[in-house]
C-alpha cells in the first residue's frame, strides 16, 4: 500500500473537497443564471478558440462582441436585449456538435453563429437544421455549405472558393503569365479551391504545370517547392491557408524564389501576413475584407472600435465576419419584427446589409438561392511594411462585387429543402 | 453489509442514475446529449481500462480504434444500408480486425516501448484516415448520414431527433457491452488476465500463453473500442480524423486512471468527471486546457488510483 | 528525375538534421528517467517564444545563446517538482503528467504570447541560398546543420569521456548499482532531463527561424520525434541520429513521387522496422522491456 502524500496542508483530502465543493457549486450555478435570466435573446457563437486556428476564432469573436453591444446600446432586439453564449468547440468535430447541442437544447438560444472550421460548421449546420434554428456560418469556407449540402435554415458570410477564384484569376494570368504551379492544402477547401482556379486558367487560355497537394500542418515545404521550381511555372499559387501559408512564404523566400519566379495566391488573411517576417510579404492575394478603406462609410468608426478592444489591433476580415452575422441576425429580426427562424430565413433570401455593417463600396445582400453574402473581393498586393501604419500590409487595387464573381445559383448545386 | 450485497446496492444505484438521467440532469445544469456522450466516451474507457486495468498492458494508441469504429458505422449508413444495428456491427468489426492485426505484431513488447508503438500504430491509421480524404472526407471528415430510426417489425423508435430516445438506445447498448465485459472479466480468461497483471513471469512458469492472452485481451478491448467508436459516430452524425489522434486516447486512458483503474467502474466515474468537467470549463474560460492539464498532473501526482481507489481508502480493510 | 530525387535527398538530409536533434532530447530523458516526455514539443516551443522576446535585446546570436539553457532551466524545474515523483512508478504516469504538461504549456504560451503567430526574421547574412540552382540549400538551414552537427559532437563527446557522461550511460543500464556506487541519481536525473529539454529548446530557436511561431507549434514535431527513436532503437543515441535522419530522407523522397504519403511514410517505416527487426536499427535487445 503506497504512503498517504502529504505536504503540510495541501494533502490529497484538502484538495478532493475543494474540488468537489467548487464542481458542486459550478454545475449548480448555470440552474441559477438561467432562472434569473428570462428576457434576453440569445445567440449561440461556436468557434475553435483553441487550436491551430485560434486567432482566427478569436477575432470573430471580438467582431461579434462589438455588435453586441453596439446592438443593445440602440435598443437590442425586438426591444430586448440581446446575449452572446461564446463556445469553444476546440477544433474537434464531436466538441463541436455537442456545444451546438448544448446552446440551442440547454441554453435555448434564438440564433446559432460557427465555426471557422468548414468541417465543423457542417456538422453544426445538420444539428441547427435539425433544430430549426436559424444559423449563419460566419468563417466557414467549403463550397458545400452553399452548394449541394446547402440547407433552409443555414446562411453563410464569407466567400466561397469559387468566388474567390473568380475574383482574382485574370488579374494573376494578365500580370503574371499563362503557366501555373499550384501548392494545394490537402483538404475539402484546397480541392475546391484549385479546381475553382484551375477552371478559371483553364477558360483564360493558360496551363497548369503541376499541381502540389501538401498535407496539413505540413512545416517543411522545400520538397514541395524543388518539384514546383523543377516545373519551370510563370508563377506558384500559394493556396495553403494558416500557419501553412506563413511557412511557405517564409521558406519561398528564404529560398529566392521569389526572385526566380513569381509568387501569388488566392485568400489571403492579415492574421498570417501579420505573422511573417516583412521580407515574406509578397505576392497578389485577395483578401475578403480589408482594413484601409478611405472614403467608404462607417469603416474609420468601425476601425475606431475595434481598436478600442483588441488591444490598439485593425480589424480583419475575421473581425468583420462576426460582426456581421450578429447584425445580420439582429437586422433581419428587426425588419421582420419576429424571432421565427422559417419566416426570417424566408426574409434573409435578398436582405441587403446597410452601409455600416457591409463596409465596403459595393452592393452586399444575401443571395435567395443559395443563401451565400454576395461580398466583394479585395485584389491587391502584400507589402512589407506600411507606410503610414504599421499594420497596413496589403495594398489594394481593386475591389470586385460579389454578384460578379459568384457562379450563379444553378452552378452551386444548392436545392434546399424547406419545411412545410 | 455483506460485500455482495453492497455490491448489488451500488450496481443498482449506478444503473437508477444512469436510467433516471434525463429527468434529473436539466436540474444541474446538464442536457441530454451530454448524458449521451458521457455514456459513449465511458464505453471506450473501459474499454481501454480493460486492457490497462485488468491485464497490466498500456495502449496508448487505442483511440485508433475507436476512430475506426465511428467511419466503420459511417461508411455502413452511407454505402452499406441505411440500418442502425448493422453500421454499429461494421464499426465493431472495423475496429476489432484492425486490433486484431496490429496487436499479433506487437505482442512482445512490454512497458515503455509497447506504450510507443501502440502511439506510432495508432498514428499511421490517423494518417491513413487523414489523407485518403477521397474516401474518409480528410481533415472535413465522412458526412452525410445520420442514424436511421430503430425498426421493429411493429413500430419504430426515432432516435434521430428524438434526444431522449436515443439516450436510451445508448444506454441499451452500453448495457450490452458492459455486461459482455463483466462476462469475460469473471471468466477463467479474465482471472488469467488479472494473473498476468499481477506477476507476468509466474503467469509464464504455470504454462500460461502470455502473448496469446494479451492478444486475446487486446482483440476484445479493440472490439469493445470499435462498438464505441460506431455509437460516437451515430451521437454526432460524423466521423473524422480527430477520433483516431494520440491526444483522444490519452483522454481515454485519463478517465480510467482518474475514475480509478482496478475497479470496472472506475472509467464511468472518470469519464462522467473528465465529460462534465471539460464541458463546464470549456463554456467559463477560454483557458480551459490549462485546467485540464493541471488535472492530469494533479491525479498523477496525488490521485493515481483514481477518485474511486480513492473513496475505497476510505473503507475499513 | 534524377537531379530531382537527388535534391530531395540532400534535402530530406537537412530536415532529418532537425529531427535528430528533437530526437537525442527525447532519447536523452527516455533512456535514463524511463519517462515518454510528451511535454517535449512544448519545450520547443517554448525556446522559440523565449527567443521571440529576448531578440528585441541581444539580436538573433543572442536569442539563440539565451533560450535554449533557459528552457533548460525550466525543465530542471519542472524535473524536480513534476517528474521526481514519477520514479520508480509504471511508466504511465510519466506519460500522463507531461500529457498534460504539454496541454498547460499550449494554452500558456497562448496566454502569455497570444495566439497570433509572432514574426521571426533571421539575420540577413544568413537568409541566402547558396546558388540559384540549389536554392533549398540557404545559409540558415546551413546553419542549422552545422549547429546540429556541433551540439551532437559535444552531447557524444561529454557522454563518452565526461563523468557525468559515464554516469548518465551507466544509469541507462544499471540505475540501482550506479545509486549503490554513491552517486546522485537524483541530481544525475535533473540534468539529464534539463539536457534534454535544452535540445528542445535548440530546436525551436532554430524552428522558429523557418516555420510560424505559434502555441501550436510543436505537436507536429513530437511525432517524428518517437519514431525516429524506435526506427533508430530505443536506449540508443547513435539509433537515433540515424533514424532521425532516415526518416527525414524517407519523407522527402516520399514527396517526390506520393506527396500525400509524405508524412504517414516514416510510420510505414517504423511498421517495417518493428516486424523485421524489432529492437531497432541499433538497439539492443530487451532495453526497455
Amino acid at each position: 500500500m503506497a504512503a498517504p502524500i502529504q505536504s503540510g496542508w495541501l494533502d490529497r483530502r484538502a484538495i478532493l473537497k475543494g474540488a468537489a465543493a467548487l464542481g458542486g457549486f459550478a454545475v449548480g450555478s448555470p440552474a441559477i443564471i438561467s432562472a434569473r435570466a428570462e428576457t434576453p435573446i440569445r445567440i449561440g457563437l461556436v468557434d475553435p478558440l483553441t487550436g491551430v486556428y485560434a486567432t482566427y476564432a478569436q477575432n470573430e469573436v471580438i467582431g461579434a462582441k462589438l455588435a453586441v453591444t453596439q446592438i443593445n446600446a440602440k435598443g437590442g432586439v425586438l426591444g430586448r436585449p440581446i446575449e452572446l453564449l461564446v463556445e469553444d468547440s476546440a477544433n474537434d468535430v464531436g466538441t463541436g456538435v455537442q456545444k451546438a447541442r448544448k446552446l440551442i437544447e440547454r441554453d435555448e438560444v434564438t440564433f446559432l453563429i460557427g465555426d471557422v472550421n468548414s468541417g465543423i460548421a457542417q456538422a453544426i449546420a445538420q444539428v441547427s437544421n435539425e433544430k430549426h434554428v436559424l444559423h449563419i456560418v460566419s468563417g466557414g469556407h467549403t463550397d458545400t455549405i452553399t452548394g449541394k449540402d446547402c440547407k433552409w435554415n443555414v446562411y453563410r458570410v464569407c466567400n466561397t472558393t469559387s468566388m474567390e477564384a473568380n475574383s482574382i484569376c485574370d488579374v494573376l494570368f494578365k500580370q503574371y503569365g499563362k503557366k501555373w504551379h499550384f501548392i494545394t492544402p490537402d483538404y475539402a477547401f484546397g480541392h475546391t479551391l484549385q479546381q475553382a482556379a484551375l477552371a478559371d486558367l483553364t477558360k483564360l487560355g493558360g496551363t497548369m504545370t503541376g499541381n502540389e497537394l501538401t498535407p496539413l500542418g505540413t512545416s517543411d515545404f522545400s520538397a514541395f517547392l524543388i518539384k514546383a521550381r523543377a516545373a519551370n511555372p510563370d508563377v506558384i499559387l500559394v493556396l495553403v491557408q494558416g500557419s501553412d501559408m506563413v511557412n511557405s512564404l517564409k521558406q519561398i523566400v528564404q529560398f529566392g524564389l521569389n526572385t526566380q519566379v513569381h509568387v501569388a495566391g488566392l485568400q489571403q488573411e492579415l492574421e498570417s501576413l501579420e505573422a511573417m517576417p516583412p521580407e515574406a510579404r509578397i505576392g497578389i492575394w485577395m483578401f475578403e475584407w480589408y482594413w484601409k478603406q478611405p472614403g467608404v462609410p462607417g469603416v474609420d468608426q468601425f476601425v475606431a472600435d475595434i481598436r478600442k478592444v483588441n488591444g490598439g489591433k485593425v480589424p480583419t476580415a475575421r473581425h468583420w465576419f462576426g460582426y456581421t452575422s450578429v447584425h445580420t441576425l439582429a437586422g433581419i429580426a428587426n425588419q421582420e419584427k419576429t424571432l421565427d427562424s422559417l419566416k426570417l430565413a424566408k426574409a434573409l433570401g435578398g436582405f441587403e446589409l446597410p452601409p455600416e455593417i457591409k463596409l465596403q463600396p459595393n452592393k452586399c445582400y444575401y443571395r435567395a438561392g443559395d443563401h451565400q453574402l454576395m461580398t466583394s473581393a479585395f485584389i491587391g498586393e502584400a507589402q512589407a511594411q506600411g507606410k503610414d501604419d504599421p499594420e497596413d500590409l496589403f495594398r489594394v487595387d481593386k475591389v470586385i462585387a460579389g454578384d460578379t464573381t459568384a457562379p450563379p445559383v444553378d452552378q452551386t448545386g444548392c436545392k434546399a429543402e424547406w419545411p412545410a | 453489509m455483506s460485500g455482495r450485497a453492497r455490491n448489488l446496492v451500488v450496481l443498482l444505484t449506478i444503473w437508477a442514475v444512469l436510467v433516471f438521467a434525463p429527468y434529473w440532469m436539466p436540474f444541474v445544469g446538464g442536457y441530454t446529449a451530454l448524458g449521451a456522450r458521457v455514456l459513449v466516451l465511458a464505453l471506450a474507457a473501459m474499454s481501454v481500462n480493460f486492457l490497462l486495468g485488468f491485464t497490466g498492458v498500456l495502449s496508448f494508441g487505442h483511440a485508433a480504434y475507436f476512430g475506426l469504429g465511428a467511419y466503420g458505422a459511417g461508411f455502413a449508413l452511407k454505402f452499406l444500408a441505411p440500418s442502425t444495428p448493422l453500421s454499429l456491427i461494421c464499426g465493431m468489426l472495423l475496429g476489432g480486425l484492425a486490433g486484431a492485426l496490429l496487436g499479433s505484431l506487437i505482442v512482445r513488447r512490454r512497458g515503455v516501448y509497447f506504450a510507443m508503438v501502440t502511439i506510432a500504430f495508432g498514428q499511421v491509421l490517423y494518417y491513413v484516415a487523414f489523407q485518403w480524404s477521397s474516401l474518409t472526407g480528410g481533415d472535413d471528415g465522412l458526412r452525410g448520414f445520420s442514424r436511421q430510426p430503430l425498426d421493429f417489425g411493429f413500430g419504430s423508435i426515432d432516435i434521430l431527433s428524438n434526444e431522449t430516445a436515443f439516450y436510451f438506445f445508448v444506454l441499451v447498448c452500453f448495457a450490452i457491452v458492459v455486461a459482455v465485459m463483466g462476462y469475460v472479466l469473471q471468466s477463467p480468461f479474465g482471472r488469467t488476465m488479472i494473473a498476468i497483471r499481477e506477476n507476468e513471469r509466474r503467469a509464464r512458469f504455470l504454462g500460461i500463453a502470455i502473448e496469446r492472452h494479451i492478444w486475446i485481451a487486446f482483440t476484445l478491448s479493440c472490439f469493445f473500442m470499435g462498438f464505441a467508436g460506431a455509437l460516437y459516430a451515430l451521437v454526432n452524425n460524423f466521423a473524422d480524423p480527430r477520433g483516431l489522434h494520440y491526444s483522444q486516447s490519452g483522454d481515454f486512458v485519463m478517465m480510467a486512471v482518474m475514475g480509478g483503474m482496478r475497479s470496472f467502474w472506475g472509467p464511468l466515474l472518470g469519464a462522467a468527471v473528465f465529460v462534465v468537467l471539460q464541458d463546464y470549463l470549456s463554456s467559463l474560460t477560454v483557458n480551459w486546457m490549462s485546467f485540464v492539464g493541471l488535472l492530469f498532473i494533479l491525479v498523477v501526482l496525488f490521485f493515481p488510483r483514481g477518485l474511486l481507489g480513492f473513496i475505497r481508502r476510505q473503507e475499513p480493510a | 528525375m534524377t537531379q530531382l530525387l537527388l535534391f530531395n535527398v540532400t534535402n530530406g538530409l537537412i530536415i532529418g538534421v532537425f529531427y535528430v536533434l528533437m530526437a537525442l532530447g527525447l532519447s536523452l530523458i527516455l533512456n535514463l528517467s524511463n519517462v515518454i516526455n510528451f511535454a517535449h514539443g512544448g519545450f520547443l516551443v517554448i525556446g522559440g517564444y523565449i527567443a521571440y522576446s529576448v531578440t528585441p535585446y541581444v539580436g538573433f546570436w543572442g536569442a539563440l545563446l539565451i533560450a535554449p539553457p533557459l528552457t533548460a532551466l525550466i525543465g530542471f524545474i519542472v524535473e524536480r517538482i513534476l517528474i521526481r515523483p514519477l520514479y520508480g512508478r509504471d511508466p504511465l504516469y510519466g506519460l500522463l503528467l507531461t500529457f498534460g504538461l504539454a496541454f498547460i504549456i499550449e494554452d500558456g504560451t497562448r496566454f502569455i504570447w497570444g495566439a497570433q503567430g509572432k514574426p521571426v526574421t533571421v539575420p540577413a547574412v544568413l537568409a541566402r541560398p547558396l546558388s540559384s540552382e540549389l536554392f533549398f540549400i540557404t545559409g540558415y538551414r546551413l546553419f542549422m546543420v552545422v549547429t546540429t552537427i556541433i551540439v551532437v559532437a559535444l552531447l557524444f563527446a561529454i557522454l563518452r569521456y565526461s563523468r557525468l557522461g559515464i554516469r548518465i550511460r551507466a544509469g541507462t543500464l544499471d540505475l540501482e548499482t550506479v545509486a549503490a556506487m554513491g552517486v546522485n541519481i537524483r541530481a544525475l536525473r535533473s540534468l539529464n532531463f534539463a539536457a534534454g529539454v535544452f535540445l528542445a529548446g535548440l530546436s525551436g530557436v532554430l524552428a522558429a527561424g523557418q516555420l510560424g511561431l505559434e502555441p501550436t507549434m510543436g505537436t507536429g514535431l513530437l511525432m517524428p520525434s518517437f519514431v525516429a527513436i524506435i526506427v533508430g532503437g530505443v536506449g540508443s543515441l547513435t539509433g537515433t541520429l540515424i533514424g532521425g535522419l532516415l526518416i527525414g530522407v524517407a519523407s522527402g523522397v516520399t514527396a517526390v513521387f506520393l506527396p500525400a504519403a509524405s508524412e504517414a511514410v516514416i510510420y510505414v517505416l517504423m511498421a517495417l522496422i518493428l516486424l523485421l527487426r524489432p529492437r531497432g536499427l541499433l538497439g539492443e535487445e530487451g532495453m526497455m522491456t
